[in-house]
């Protein structure tokens, strides 16, 4: 893969860049509010998006270098198996039009921001409220990570990467450069950098999908070909398992490890902080539930792109490292103008969500650990500083992953985030539709899952790793082997369910809920329900 | 415990039902993986494992659209009988 600088897709790579640094820059005078010191302003574009704003942004967020990176690479790697993120997309939609015009209407009409600010609200805990912020805040960095194993990918196949051979720092030069990119715009521009850019990013995106998936098959001879390829390389003998190397159907022993993932990671999707951030700068309720009705159109995508890893089979695509397929596809397959486009895209793609993580979890920090436990009395200007430094650690944090864990199955990034954010479920979601759960037994149930869930995710090992290799294990009591965060979930809520009769019984106190049923199906223009700036958040009342 | 105390329209109604189905639907058919864990009938030389799962984007798509409409009468239809439209 190391044959040189590839200096046309290079040029064209760093073309995309630049315009849309320049864009991210500009990004902080549109649609310019009056405060732009405040947290809100910053951290969620001042809540005016409406439908197809909402819809680039929740996609930016959604389909990322997991979609053109990791699943290719699992498809590449192991078959059907890493095809679950279909199915997983696809209970993404049914799940969220049930609860998030919920969680936008009570967060309307509260000021809430994140998902913290609404369960220290309804259960009046702020333990549980912090347990809910950390869990955010760590579940976030290797996601974040999963981005810069993406944009990493691209520079490698590129030939910037520079090879084994190279000092770490020369290897990860590029690395550190797209990084400082990012944080950069990010630090002045707040969403409205990223929700301007997911335009061009998806324009991109289409356009090299578009193109991949009519010429690519045309050139490898069509999809029966393709298939009859793969078919043989996943038939062959794995030396270092002495199994096969994957299939085209999942066998029987496979099928609940492939349910688990898809349900967990379903579930999971909508607890990160950066999900909930990209519905609540929606302009209304209405506006989630419609989107719910055009958003598979990515899981579309997402399928179409899936299939790129047979096609990486097909096409004799030889690489170490999973992550390279798809780029190295591109490059192979694509004269050089065009693998510069689709590398932008890639890289745009891994961009934008990471921007928009890293501010949603800085704003969870900085509402829910700094003002309730280090200075409540914080003003506006305090707090969007705080919220800037923090956006800027969360990315260091994420950089730490990248640079210490292992690469080769970058899907792993993504799960492993999934099996730690899973455990804020019971209370979030619960929270939205009864308040019969107890506040101690949801933060017990929250900590058993979190312990069962990394331990488990400790201990397995793969031929490259000793520990956190992979994301699934066998499930207690059934024999199978499933997602671990799906196992640790049904736990947590076995717990919560338990402890929360036992606490009721002793009568244990409930806490102050500062909600009413009403707030939850309130919409915008309904009395109380503050568009713009509420007064919970600090800004407000300059 | 977070139900309005207010008189209103039955929580359940046969629209409701529907509604409902429409949103479980694609937990059981995706989740139930040995239904369409096979190779054959391939679709344009595309494995029915893969052609199936894509189907079903379109037909959950669908079915979130029949249950967001369906959704959006219900509430009109209880915000004129008075009374607070509650989920």
């Amino acid at each position: 893969m190391n044959d040189g600088v590839n200096g046309v897709a290079l040029g064209v790579f760093i073309f995309f860049f630049l315009a849309v640094t320049v864009l991210g820059f500009l990004a902080a005078r549109w649609r310019k509010a009056e405060n732009e010191h405040s947290l809100d302003e910053w951290g969620l574009g001042g809540r005016s998006f409406g439908t197809w704003v909402t819809w680039f942004l929740l996609g930016g967020d959604l389909y990322t270098a997991y979609t053109f990176v990791a699943v290719p690479a699992a498809i590449y790697a192991a078959g059907a198996a890493g095809f679950f993120a279909v199915p997983y997309t696809i209970l993404i939609y049914p799940l969220i039009f049930t609860f998030l015009p919920r969680l936008w209407s009570v967060s309307h009409r509260h000021g809430y921001v994140t998902t913290s600010d609404f369960v220290r609200g309804r259960f009046g805990s702020k333990g549980l409220s912090l347990a809910v912020a950390l869990t955010g805040i760590l579940a976030t960095m290797p996601y974040i990570a999963l981005q810069l194993v993406g944009i990493q990918a691209v520079l490698d196949v590129m030939g910037v990467g520079g090879g084994e051979n190279t000092n770490w720092f020369v290897k990860d030069l590029p690395l550190l450069l797209a990084f400082g990119v990012l944080a950069a715009y990010t630090y002045s521009s707040g969403l409205r950098a990223p929700a301007l850019i997911a335009f061009v990013k998806d324009t991109l995106i289409y356009i090299v999908i578009a193109v991949a998936i009519i010429y690519i098959p045309i050139k490898l001879g069509g999809f029966d070909d393709i298939f009859a390829k793969a078919g043989d390389a996943f038939a062959q003998t794995n030396p270092a398992t002495g199994a096969p190397r994957g299939a085209l159907a999942p066998p029987e022993a496979g099928q609940w490890t492939y349910a688990t993932l898809a349900l967990g990671s379903a579930l999971a999707l909508f607890m990160y902080p950066h999900s909930i951030t990209a519905t609540l700068s929606s302009r209304s309720r209405e506006v989630i539930r419609r989107n719910t009705t055009i958003l598979p159109l990515y899981s579309l995508m997402l399928g179409l792109l899936g299939l790129l890893g047979f096609m990486a089979i097909a096409a004799g695509i030889k690489v170490s490292n999973g992550q390279l397929a798809i780029p190295q596809l591109f490059e192979d397959m694509f004269p050089a103008w065009f693998a510069g486009v689709a590398f932008a895209a890639i890289g745009i793609g891994a961009l934008v969500p990471a921007a928009i993580m890293s501010i949603a979890a800085a704003n969870l920090f900085t509402r829910n650990i700094y003002k309730d436990f280090i200075n409540p009395h914080a003003t506006a200007e305090q707090e969007t500083r705080i919220s800037k430094i923090v956006s800027l650690l969360v990315k260091v944090g994420a950089l730490v992953f990248v640079l210490t864990m292992d690469k080769t199955v970058a899907i792993n990034f993504q799960l492993l985030g999934g099996i730690w954010i899973l455990q804020t479920f019971p209370a979030l979601v619960g929270g939205l539709f009864t308040r019969w759960f107890h506040r101690w037994a949801l933060l017990a149930g929250w900590a058993v899952g979190m312990v069962y869930g990394t331990v488990a995710a400790y201990g397995v090992a793969s031929p490259t790793q000793k520990h956190f290799g992979g994301s699934a294990e066998e499930i207690p009591g059934i024999g199978e082997i499933g997602y671990i965060g799906t196992t640790a979930f049904v736990l947590n809520v076995l717990v919560t369910v338990v402890l929360t009769f036992v606490l009721k019984a002793v009568k244990a106190p409930e806490g102050v809920d500062e909600t009413s049923p009403d707030d939850y199906t309130a919409d915008a223009g309904a009395p109380g329900v503050q568009v713009e700036l509420p007064p919970a958040t600090a800004g407000a009342g300059r | 415990m977070s139900d309005a105390p207010e008189v209103k329209p039955p929580v359940v109604t046969p629209v409701r039902v529907v509604i409902a189905l429409c949103l479980v639907a694609p937990f059981v058919a995706m989740l139930w993986v040995g239904s369409y864990a096979k190779i054959d009938p391939t679709f344009i030389g595309i494995p029915f494992f893969y052609w199936y799962q894509m189907l079903w984007v379109l037909i959950s798509t669908a079915l979130t659209m029949i249950a967001y409409k369906l959704w959006q009468r219900d509430q009109r239809a209880r915000g004129t009988q008075g009374g607070g439209a509650a989920q």
